[in-house]
């Protein structure tokens, strides 16, 4: 099993610079998520850390070698493409044993690999088919297959389900962590779904413009998010902001607003904070309890302008002052468009971020 | 644009035209085929709207189409037809100066000597030898260029080596400088080589000549390939020949039909190079063409060379007919797109 170890790399593309001065550490054997939107810079991370981009700057270890300028071949990755990428004229086992043809590796030796890839991924009858014939789900299995041949210890993956419908979307979701657990090899693995990425990942770097926001555990990234683009970014329906101050009350750290007071006695902050400090209120909505609650918390009243049914849950949207905040209802309590509604916010899970440098406090 | 010959000028529009009176008398009958472009799509669903005017299917305009179509058509196919039949007829026939009438007595005695007895100069072997050679000149040639148009554009679009969009600049500036501006300084070279006037002279030239369309018409191609591909193979481990040879060429067969298309009918066609750069005994079929009709001993054999021109038409004719519909895709797809 190999590590990954980003140090200090800079990449340019057409004179932009896409990356600059970026560290990663990827543990052996890990299963780590690069998450953002579209051109932040996650799948030229990836391309370089292949070798299909070349960096400007900085270092790419794997397996503690400098595979900086290495060739892509003897990096020891393997990588699935969003577009699969399948050799048209080939049929699926030519297609899994490419890589191994051009190495020499003996005829029985590649045989027992691509048997192994297609008992995995349930190949086996479509082994002498071109990709052509193939669905989609079924491409990227044989993708994934071509991958696992090459018995590599890095395993790079480009949005590999962003092409497929949600059920198979679910389901190759689900093979690719077993596929974790069977191979045991490193996986780094570029997406924009963060469902993807919260089922998936060990751990999460969300990126943004080209910098890493934060690194860390799903749990820790949803919960306690770093800054205020991580916050917003992962959640859906997305974190509620409140704008307001800091104020020290009777030995007590209080959140208020023109229409919010809240205690934050209990909330563990990491940076030094002083009364009057500005900052934004962050809770999910799983977090906003509508309803007369247990009367421990203040009551909140806001006006129900929109419910979204979503078979489990329904997402309430109201009207809080001239902002729209979100809840989600488990409940078989009635709710109903354009009425007064009663909330209290749960202050446990919480996050407070700097007005102005966005972090989390 | 493209040095091609007049009559692969001719196969697109010809069939073009094809497309589009299919058109209209898909709508003159009230027939909805499907779309197959956009204008059989839009006039479709006009006549759709409009019921009343599926009657009146001979309007003006569309008399006028059809009018033109047919006097496009027998424009060119005139002289084939005089051709046709004055190959057919005997010499008396022909001092009767019926030129559209069908043949009396029908006889192939023209075809016959025009393919083993006419005269070339002093020579009287008619004119089989110059279809030999040719067919020996036009083989390799053509493999040739398609081989190195293949790997140019293989390079160009995939490899990209530094300086790539200058090479294929200057290599494109070749395609825009007409040949006989080149013809006397390759003369030069060639003599300083000990190539000219030889088989593997003229066979160099025409790749040389055929190799800025080739590489314009791969390098297309290959860019229209979605490079993941090649960069699955790289990471695959597969160096520069071997992705050539085992993935890029297997997936280049339409290209290939194309560019197969345009090397052996222009170098067929080919007359001034084959006169310049090949030896008495290599002379292709044009020259011996040429040849067989400014020889004249006493009577001017016109059966004989109307034959003569009919077999050196026939082998890119003959193309024309079996591949017609790959050529207008190739020049959809790939030859005109840069």
């Amino acid at each position: 099993m190999s590590n990954v170890a980003i140090r200090n790399l800079s990449i340019q593309l057409g004179g932009n610079t896409v990356i600059e001065s970026l560290d990663l550490d990827v543990k052996a054997g890990e299963f780590v998520v690069l998450l953002g939107p579209s051109g932040c810079g996650k799948s030229t991370l990836l391309h370089s850390i292949a070798g299909l981009i070349d960096s400007s700057g900085g270092q790419i270890e794997i397996s503690g070698e400098d595979m900086t300028w290495a060739d892509p071949k003897d990096r020891g990755i393997a990588l699935v493409f969003q577009s699969y990428a399948l050799y048209p004229t080939m049929n699926v086992e030519r297609n899994m044993s490419f890589g191994l043809r051009i190495n020499g590796t003996p005829k029985h030796e590649i045989g027992r690999r691509v048997a192994r890839a297609a008992d995995m991924l349930q190949l086996g009858p479509l082994l002498k088919r071109k990709p052509a014939s193939l669905s989609g789900g079924q491409r990227q299995r044989v993708a994934i297959g071509r991958a696992i041949v090459r018995e590599a210890e890095v395993m790079l993956f480009d949005e590999p389900l962003s092409n497929l419908d949600t059920k198979l979307r679910t389901e190759l979701r689900r093979e690719l962590k077993q596929l974790h657990r069977q191979l045991g090899a490193t996986m780094i693995y570029v997406t924009h779904d963060q469902v993807e990425a919260m089922t998936l990942a060990q751990r999460i770097a969300v990126m943004k413009a080209g910098v890493v926001q934060q690194f860390d555990t799903p749990e820790n990234i949803y919960n306690r998010p770093a800054n205020l683009f991580v916050a917003s970014f992962l959640g859906s329906p997305g974190m509620n902001l409140f704008r307001g101050w800091l104020e020290e009350r009777a030995g007590r750290i209080e959140f208020r607003n023109e229409h919010l007071c809240l205690d934050v006695m209990h909330y563990p902050f990491k940076l030094p904070v002083s009364p009057g400090q500005q900052c934004v209120l962050g809770v999910r909505p799983e977090c906003i309890e509508t309803g007369r609650g247990d009367g421990s918390d203040k009551l909140l009243y806001a006006h129900v302008s929109l419910v979204e049914a979503m078979g489990a849950h329904r997402v309430l949207w109201m009207d809080f002052f001239g902002t729209q905040i979100a809840g989600i209802v488990q409940d078989q309590q009635s709710v109903e468009v354009d009425h007064p509604v009663a909330f209290t916010i749960r202050t446990q899970r919480i996050s407070l971020f700097d007005a102005d440098t966005e972090q989390r406090l | 644009m493209l040095p091609l010959t007049e009559e692969t000028d001719e196969a697109p529009r010809a069939s073009a035209d094809g497309v589009r009176s299919a058109a209209v008398s898909d709508t003159a009958n009230g027939v909805r085929a499907a779309p197959v472009g956009t204008p059989l799509a839009v006039s479709a669903l006009r006549s759709a709207r409009s019921p009343a005017r599926r009657s009146l299917a001979w309007t003006p305009a569309r008399l006028g189409v059809y009018g033109f179509l047919l006097t496009a058509a027998l424009f060119f196919l005139l002289p084939l037809y005089v051709m046709l039949v004055t190959s057919l007829k005997p010499m008396e026939e022909i001092h009767l100066g019926t030129l559209f009438a069908l043949p009396l007595h029908a006889t192939f005695e023209p075809w016959r000597q025009a393919w083993q007895s006419a005269c070339t100069g002093l020579e009287c072997n008619g004119i089989r030898a110059g279809f030999w050679n040719s067919v020996a000149i036009v083989v390799p040639s053509t493999v040739l260029s398609i081989l190195v148009g293949a790997v140019n554009g293989y390079a160009l679009s995939f490899w990209r080596p530094r300086g790539a969009g200058l090479l294929f600049g200057i290599l494109m500036l070749g395609a825009f400088i007409p040949a006989q501006v080149m013809i006397y300084p390759l003369v030069r070279a060639l003599a300083f080589i000990h190539l000219f006037s030889s088989l593997p002279g003229i066979v160099l030239i025409h790749t040389v000549f055929g190799m800025p369309v080739m590489t314009l018409l791969f390098r297309n191609y290959y860019a229209s390939l979605p490079m993941e591909l090649f960069k699955a193979a790289r990471i695959d481990g597969g160096g520069f020949w071997r992705i050539f040879v085992e993935l890029m060429l297997p997936m280049s067969t339409p290209v290939i039909v194309v560019a197969a298309i345009m090397q052996i009918t222009g170098i067929w066609n080919d007359f001034l190079l084959g006169l310049v750069f090949a030896d008495a005994d290599h002379l292709p079929m044009t020259v011996q063409l040429n040849n067989i009709i400014n020889t004249t001993t006493g009577e001017r054999l016109y059966n004989v060379n109307m034959a003569a021109t009919i077999l050196t038409s026939m082998v890119p004719l003959t193309l024309y007919f079996i591949s017609g519909r790959w050529f207008v895709r190739g020049i959809a797809s790939g030859a005109v797109k840069g």
